[in-house]
């Protein structure tokens, strides 16, 4: 099967025509009113996961649909291509999933994996960045406390996308401060939990119909039984999931340029100026070229990353060359894009003005642009040193 | 595509090592002195990288498109003359006429040229239409069981020491691009005579000139496909040419790339080498990302081509993305280099010069996105 000039198994095929079809039905028509009510779509997160979309790569014994990262990027791509809030939504359920599934026992994973992935939980959040720190993560300040069979969280959260709508938080604290970055533990955190406290809801530019808040631990206790993995490897969980969650946004980057070239060449395509169409102009055609080029170079890039996290493990250069290189070319497109429709883009009336708005973020979260550009730069001296 | 087989991988390898022996230590002097490179292009023959893609039974190497593009790369890592020279031969010559010329045909005009014993070259340009092929002026008359040419191509890479090119001219000027021919034309002939070198910014080792025909008569049986057909074959033959070319940008970025990562390590400033900066290192981790992403368009666009698919879009998209990333890389590796990447001491001015071409030739960056935008459009709209 050849998608875009690269060869699909059967499989990934229908999970991205799964997603796409999904994303026409269910998220396209509704994504614009989402968007100006900022509503979160709850009921969609236990269609998707009857779909198996909510645990991408996750066991099928737990509900998931046992693909690998290319399938995960196809269908976040196909997701955002309607709604990228529902796309960086379910990114995020993915993500607290995959960590539940590497580093959960099986206790844990029947607890949350199951009904997490099967929709039935509600959302997952993975609660890293702190008011204080984002990318700089070994410089948590929340602490978990040993007390009896019991941690003590405090602190707070920043950033928290899904945090109002998760049934299962992942926290990350210190709990041995002396060993610095080995001293961080990763915690599940029920929703309801006493001492959990939501904060407001972020205003945010985009992703309106994506829930993000602060969460306030206060003496929040959990069972010792809810350390994921070992005390000391929460960095490491952090890390070995930095990759997915750098390609995660690079697919959603895809979508929503995707959904932007197709808004700009159709409404080039209708209007008319000095009595010819917008398109007929080499202007215009230039815009649409480079952004065609620029995209699909992301998505092979994106691919590329996919591919090798599977095959190797990690891909800690190639993740960031695609989350850089697809947030960047993103934001490019969905300006031209809108440049093509003039005061038309400008307004709610055309989608070209919420893809504008949701494309913004994808340059800071999950490692802003300057962060992945320091990674490969790292890799890349590293690379040089070794040859 | 995004992890090569080990037939690919080995073929990297051997090009990479070729390179660095044979192209990277005289490259600066073949460039001063505008030198074709003789005895380079006989290795290359003898490694079969003179027709990569060509069956091995017309003397080919008998490998994928995939396996061009890897090979151009190298090669024009080491050396971006010798890389167009091999990519004329391989796209411009080859291609066209391991597809289109009869057997009897290809014994005269492919075989020696697929083992690399002789040279061919393509002439489509002409003074007053580049990209806008349909507009030839140069005619091809029958005149009983010959053609009489007449006519001026120019731009015509590897002119000097080609032994055959395709000609095209117009046989019925009244059907327009219709009524444009291919022709294979031994060289020397009778008729056909050379314009004077041209001298160039970049890739010097090459030769670029005029071929002026003058009632220049070939035999009949040299059409090359049907009469009628040029236009079509010159249009297929750019796609394919397009790879090549965007491999050859490929190249060329990446040694300048190479060449400033290593002068960012040795170069000291502020008190150490100036790749602590992140000035320095977000140039560098630009330059990587935008070269992976080039390559992964150019790979795409071969390995369409090898399963018979149309590609003239993404063809076109590599050879946009790679020539203007290997002007973009060459010109911040200078940059990294500070005054010395601005003198010949250093490779990265003949990089800058080498890239500046490939956002030209065999269409300018300008033409390749009204061929992408064409498309997409007819695509998304219908």
């Amino acid at each position: 099967m050849l998608k875009f000039g690269v060869t699909l198994t059967e499989e990934q095929n229908l999970i991205y025509e799964t997603a796409k079809q999904f994303g026409i039905d269910r998220l396209k028509p509704n994504a614009e009113a989402w968007d100006a009510e900022k509503k979160f779509p709850a009921d969609v997160l236990s269609q998707l996961g009857e779909l198996g979309l909510m645990g991408i790569c996750i066991p099928m014994k737990h509900g998931g649909a046992e693909a690998d990262t290319l399938s995960y990027v196809l269908a976040l791509q196909a997701l955002a291509e309607s709604c990228a809030s529902t796309a960086v939504t379910v990114a995020v359920c993915n993500l607290t999933a995959n960590v539940l599934n590497q580093f959960g026992n099986e206790a844990q994973k029947e607890k949350w994996l199951d009904p997490l992935v099967q929709g039935k939980l509600g959302a997952g959040s993975f609660c890293l960045s702190e008011p204080h720190c984002g990318s700089d993560a070994a410089a948590l300040k929340t602490t978990a406390v040993e007390d009896g069979d019991e941690f003590v969280i405090n602190g707070s959260k920043q950033w928290i996308t899904n945090g109002s709508y998760a049934g299962i938080h992942l926290v990350f604290a210190v709990t041995d401060a002396e060993k610095g970055a080995r001293g961080i533990s990763c915690f599940a955190v029920e929703k309801d939990t006493p001492g959990l406290i939501i904060g407001p809801e972020e205003r945010k530019m985009g992703l309106r119909a994506s829930n993000t808040v602060p969460l306030i631990f206060e003496n929040c206790r959990v069972p010792a039984a809810n350390l994921i993995g070992e005390r000391g490897g929460g960095y490491g969980i952090a890390l070995a999931n930095l990759d997915g969650g750098r390609i995660g946004i690079a697919a959603q980057c895809l979508g929503i340029g995707e959904a932007a070239i197709q808004a700009g060449v159709q409404y080039a395509c209708e209007r008319e100026v000095f009595k010819k169409r917008v398109a007929d102009f080499q202007a215009s055609q230039i815009a649409i070229a480079d952004s065609r080029a620029e995209l699909d170079q992301a998505w092979l890039l994106t691919l590329k990353a996919a591919v090798l996290r599977d095959r190797n493990g990690r891909s800690s250069m190639e993740s960031s060359m695609a989350k850089l290189f697809a947030s960047e070319a993103c934001n490019k497109i969905v300006d031209r894009m809108l440049q093509l429709h003039g005061g038309y883009g400008y307004v709610a009336d055309f989608p070209i003005e919420r893809y504008y708005r949701d494309a913004r973020v994808t340059r800071i979260y999950e490692g802003t642009s300057e962060v992945q550009r320091i990674v490969i730069a790292r890799e890349v001296i590293k690379a040089f040193e070794n040859h | 595509m995004f992890e090569l087989s080990e037939t690919h991988q080995m073929l990297r390898d051997t090009c990479r090592d070729f390179a660095d022996r044979e192209l990277a230590p005289v490259a600066a002097d073949l460039d001063r002195n505008h030198q074709y490179p003789q005895a380079q292009i006989k290795q290359l023959a003898e490694l079969g990288l003179m027709s990569v893609a060509v069956d091995e039974q017309w003397g080919g190497s008998g490998l994928d498109n995939l396996a061009y593009a890897i090979a151009m790369e190298e090669i024009s890592r080491g050396c971006a003359s010798t890389g167009v020279v091999m990519s004329v031969n391989n796209s411009l010559y080859c291609d066209p006429v391991s597809k289109k010329a009869t057997d009897a045909q290809k014994e005269e005009f492919l075989r020696p040229f697929a083992s690399g014993e002789k040279l061919g070259c393509f002439a489509l340009t002409e003074p007053g239409n580049g990209s806008d092929a349909g507009a030839a002026s140069t005619t091809a008359i029958l005149d009983g069981d010959e053609w009489v040419i007449n006519g001026t191509k120019s731009w015509i890479t590897n002119g000097y020491e080609a032994d055959a090119t395709i000609v095209f001219a117009t046989t019925d000027k009244s059907l327009k691009h219709r009524g444009i021919s291919a022709f294979l034309v031994p060289m020397p002939t009778p008729g056909l005579s050379l314009g004077k070198k041209e001298d160039k910014l970049g890739i010097r080792a090459s030769s670029t000139c005029n071929l002026i025909f003058e009632d220049c008569r070939i035999p009949k049986t040299n059409l090359l496909g049907e009469a009628g057909e040029g236009f079509k074959i010159a249009m297929m033959t750019l796609d394919g040419g397009r790879i090549g070319i965007a491999a050859q940008a490929l190249g060329i970025a990446q040694a300048a790339f190479e060449a400033a990562v290593a002068y960012s390590q040795e170069r000291q400033a502020f008190g150490g080498p100036i790749s602590n900066l992140q000035a320095i290192q977000f140039k560098l981790a630009d330059m990587a990302t935008k070269i992976e992403g080039a390559r992964l368009l150019t790979w795409r666009a071969a390995q369409m081509k090898d399963r018979g698919v149309r590609y003239t879009k993404e063809a076109a998209m590599a050879k946009l993305v790679a020539s203007e990333t290997a002007t973009h890389v060459a010109h911040q590796a200078i940059q990294v280099f500070g005054g010395n990447g601005y003198v010949t001491e250093y490779p990265v001015e003949r990089h800058y010069r080498d890239a500046r071409i490939t956002e030209i030739y065999e269409g300018t960056s300008e033409i390749q996105r009204i061929v992408i935008a064409s498309n997409v459009i007819k695509e998304l709209v219908t």
